[in-house]
């Protein structure tokens, strides 16, 4: 279940977003790209995922939705989101782009290039 | 600091030198590996930090609450080194890794050569660093010092802080108190041991703490250390001073790995090691909570004891065994407190749950599994089969085929299956089951065995229990599930959500019956399947809980919908709309200017005009909303609260004041009721018009509380609708006065609060419970109508409090900024 690491904290494709403490348990907050939003979770039990914040339905801001467990709730018409896979869940289908990110010492990285990580 | 102990003669054989830096149980393990597969090829010396030999660390807290001693703790005395030849260097600091000279330097200046080197170092305690952090009195919680110094203080008596409330500080904290002194606990997170622990779980383990004595303060982030020569306090950022005799701050570790780093060694969050637990240097290992190996840092024993295996393999000429890695378990070492948890218990779309809870013996398991193998365990309460869930986690065993008793644990024999009544079993028989009639549980068991009551009806006739608005039926049905066992057939009860099989009415009433007064306190003693609960269930669950104890219950806004958190409504692009409150329809230059100011500023795209008599200002930017609402505010106006299950709107005509058939003053008595009602959570929007004449130009007889004017009186209508259902209301009552007026709107409000299903509008929870006990509470029975009036008064004065101007004070500020903008040419900090 562990994951080999590279030292992200020294890569180019690994950007520095913020710290850890700024993300609300059971929150979300976007990061601004020219490419559009990627929302950042945190979930009750201190996981973080980066995904699009758009949901595959109607474009949905998914950040603005309900956390439980590792899922989100859009806030528009409740399509239920995979924050690990960017799945939907249920009958629903269709996929969120996921984004590599990483926690070292409470400051968060975010990279465009790599999958999603889990610990 | 002893001079260096003179070096005893080595049996013949030892040619290669092993330093190893550190004592601790890592390096202790590294060397009984080590003995007991190559004895005789190193030459072996230790330099340890502390005046001591090697004790078991994680015994400390026995120590601490009295229950062992020193000695009970030793793992290797001093003849267990001289027996095995081995040099201990006590007290005596390494300061130096001279790879190049493959030698380690001591602050004393002496220099000890080797060809194998193992770096134990271990952690330090992570200190806040807040003002007054290095003040005397504030300890840490790491080896047998710090326990020494926690003793000494403890004599004394007097009050402790304990700064964090997981593993470490928790067993600080109740030896502490077991030691005779007051305890606070103060944890930054809002359930305890959140790492290890579900919310559940935490909650269930906060009540336990609380119960011996020591007080647990959740989301309390330390601001400063208060003392000028010695502590004497702790400074939380919500303002509250604690006073302290001592503050131990048991917050977290860091891997200690400063010589490694100076020595040029790879680290990252520790000595960085391979599989083989080699550093950078094919010559250096490292072991133990220094290291971080495939991105992990370990702070519990057990991984440690499987990295020392595999050094001491590699040291002793062995290839071939690999560290891979450890799922570790948790248990919490206080007396009387049951608490076990391992591997991973976070939720996914792959992965399933088992979920156990038993309220009446605050039991609950969690069982995470992902294709038919356990990942995770939580067990609290009941832990004997923690290590057998465990083993079947670190086997990979299918347990498809114990799936349905898995939770019951190894020795389960086919025992009852979970029942559906428990949580009402575990009710006291004082506890209230019908709220109408005040009947209690006792009451209704003592009448169906008494009487030999067999049928809901027959309880209604001898209790009174359900015959009001019917809410506690299923309640009282359970109860006669519970009395008369498989003879009884109750009708079934739609659930909330697939969380839970109890309903709407039945979570309500056991919420006051119980006493609950938290999410994760609802979700545990009313036996919750899910961990954390869904969409459906937590908004529900957060409104019945603010709506039965207006001013104790905090709000949970992550268990709100997005409107209700960002105080707008989102629109489809994901931007907002923004309506202020214009009371009773009426505005004024100055509000219109403000307005029309507030658009131009901030390009808001459209104005537009409700069907509610307010303004709406739509395509409103998230990050623009506190600033959009600040000006607002500047010009005197409110949150319109156009996005919330609550009072929306009063809809007015314009009554005796301009109008040739004007009966009464509507918009003076729109005005009243808006300022009366506005910032009441309900279970679904409310929405409330007033007529100046039975030409009804309010459209009142489409509301859900709709006053038409006459000139005798006013007559109150309800439960009227047009939306996706349309709906005319039903006459409620004529009155007299306007005071007559807000004291029924007062009490229907309540009624409606304290009875409605979350979003269940007026009509339909009307039409559930029946308008003739509507009737009999509001209009009938004076007494009743007081009282929920005065309840309704009594929450009000929690409620209107205008969002709009907290979060321009700077509440929940981070809910509308971005947290980084990156990619754009001008790259902001």
């Amino acid at each position: 279940m562990n994951v080999a690491v590279t030292p992200v904290a020294e890569r180019a494709d690994w950007v520095e977003i913020g710290a850890a403490a700024d993300i609300p348990y059971r929150g979300a907050r976007i990061v601004q790209t020219p490419q559009g939003d990627v929302a950042i979770f945190r979930t009750m039990d201190d996981k973080f995922y980066a995904i699009d914040n758009h949901c595959p339905h109607r474009q949905g801001p998914l950040a603005q939705g309900i956390v439980m467990g590792d899922a989100v709730t859009c806030p528009l018409h409740s399509w239920v989101i995979d924050l690990k896979t960017g799945e939907a869940q249920g009958a629903d289908h269709g996929c969120v782009k996921t984004y590599g990110l990483r926690v070292i010492e409470e400051r968060l990285f975010l990279s465009f290039a790599q999958p999603t990580l889990v610990d | 600091m002893a001079p260096l102990d003179m070096t005893p003669a080595k049996p013949l054989g030892r040619t290669l030198k092993l330093v190893v830096i550190g004592n601790g149980m890592a390096a202790g393990r590294v060397l009984e590996e080590l003995l007991e597969r190559a004895p005789d090829q190193y030459d072996m010396t230790i330099f340890g930090a502390e005046p001591r030999v090697n004790y078991n660390r994680i015994m400390l807290s026995p120590v601490l609450s009295g229950e062992k001693t020193y000695g009970d703790i030793l793992i290797h005395d001093e003849g267990w080194y001289a027996r095995h030849d081995i040099t201990l260097h006590r007290g005596h600091e390494v300061v130096e890794i001279d790879r190049e000279g493959k030698r380690v330097v001591t602050a004393a200046g002496h220099a000890e050569p080797y060809d194998k080197l193992l770096i134990a170092t271990g952690s330090v305690p992570f200190v806040i660093p807040v003002p007054g952090s290095t003040l005397p009195g504030v300890l840490s919680y790491r080896d047998l010092d710090d326990v020494n110094a926690m003793l000494a203080a403890a004599e004394k008596g007097g009050h402790a802080v304990v700064i964090g409330g997981g593993l470490l500080g928790l067993e600080a904290a109740a030896g502490l108190a077991s030691r005779g002194m007051t305890v606070t606990v103060v944890h930054l997170m809002p359930t305890l041991m959140e790492r290890q622990l579900d919310p559940a779980a935490g909650y269930l383990l906060e009540q336990a703490i609380v119960t011996r004595g020591i007080e647990v303060v959740t989301k309390a982030n330390t601001q400063a250390i208060l003392g000028e020569d010695r502590v004497r306090g702790v400074r939380l950022d919500n303002g509250r001073e604690i006073a302290a005799d001592i503050v131990v701050m048991a917050v977290g570790i860091r891997p200690n790995m400063t010589l490694a780093k100076a020595a040029g060694l790879d680290c990252g969050r520790g000595v960085k090691v391979d599989d083989a637990m080699l550093t950078s240097d094919p010559d250096i290992l490292a072991v133990g909570e220094c290291v971080e190996h495939r991105g992990i840092c370990y702070g519990l024993v057990a991984p440690l004891y499987d990295m020392a295996k595999v050094a001491a393999t590699g040291l002793g000429g062995a290839a071939g065994r690999a560290y891979e890695g450890s799922v570790t378990a948790t248990k919490l070492k206080v007396t009387g407190i049951d608490l076990y948890s391992a591997g991973d218990f976070a939720e996914g779309k792959d992965r399933e749950e088992i979920v156990l809870r038993d309220a009446a013996r605050g039991i609950y398991k969690r069982l995470v599994l992902k294709d038919n193998r356990i990942v995770g365990v939580v067990l609290y309460g009941e832990t004997a089969d923690g290590p057998w869930f465990f083993r079947l986690l670190q086997d990979g065993t299918d347990v498809s085929d114990m799936r349905e008793t898995l939770i019951f644990g190894q020795s389960y024999a086919g025992g009852a299956p979970l029942d559906p009544t428990a949580a009402v079993a575990a009710l006291s028989h004082e506890a209230e089951i019908c709220g109408c009639n005040g009947v209690c549980k006792g009451k209704i068991v003592g009448a169906i065995a008494e009487k030999g009551l067999t049928t809901l009806d027959e309880v209604r006739a001898h209790t009174k229990a359900s015959s009001s608005c019917g809410s506690c039926t299923g309640l009282v049905e359970q109860l006669l599930a519970l009395s008369l066992g498989e003879d009884y057939q109750k009708a079934a009860v739609t659930p909330m959500c697939g969380c839970t099989d109890l309903g709407h009415s039945d979570v309500r009433r056991l919420i006051v019956a119980q006493s609950l007064k938290s999410i994760p306190a609802v979700m545990q003693e009313l036996g919750w399947k899910t961990s954390c609960g869904c969409y459906k269930c937590r908004p529900a669950l957060n409104y019945y809980l603010l709506s039965s104890w207006p001013g104790e219950y905090e709000d949970d806004s992550k268990s709100r919908f997005i409107n209700e958190r960002a105080h707008a409504n989102i629109q489809k692009d994901g931007t907002y709309s923004v309506v202020p409150r214009m009371w009773g329809g009426v505005t004024s230059p100055k509000e219109l200017r403000a307005i029309a100011d507030v658009a131009e500023k901030f390009a808001i795209p459209t104005v537009k005009v409700t069907g509610g008599q307010r303004i709406d200002l739509l395509g409103v930017k998230k990050e623009d909303l506190p600033a959009v609402w600040a000006d607002l505010n500047a010009a005197g106006m409110v949150s319109g609260h156009a996005y919330g299950k609550s009072l929306r709107t009063v809809k007015t005509c314009v009554g005796t004041e301009w109008c040739r058939f004007g009966t009464q003053d509507s918009t003076g008595l729109g005005v009243k009721l808006e300022r009366f009602t506005w910032g009441a959570w309900t279970p679904h929007k409310v929405k409330m018009g007033v007529s100046g004449c039975p030409r009804n130009c309010a459209e009142s007889t489409v509301k859900d509380f709709g006053i038409i004017c006459v000139d005798s009186g006013y007559e109150i209508h309800i439960a009227g609708a047009a939306g996706l259902h349309v709906k005319a209301t039903d006459f409620l009552c004529k009155v007299e006065t306007e005071n007559d007026v807000l004291e029924h709107c007062g009490a229907l409000m309540q009624l409606y609060r304290e009875q409605g299903h979350y979003l269940e509008r007026i009509f339909k929870w009307v039409a559930r419970v029946g308008l003739d006990t509507v009737k009999r509470q509001i209009v009938e029975d004076e007494a009743s109508r007081r009282e929920l009036n005065g309840r309704f008064a009594y929450a009000q004065s929690f409620a209107q409090i205008d969002p709009w101007a907290e979060r321009v004070a700077g509440l929940d500020s981070q809910e509308f900024q971005p947290l980084a903008r990156v990619g754009f040419a001008e790259v902001t900090a």
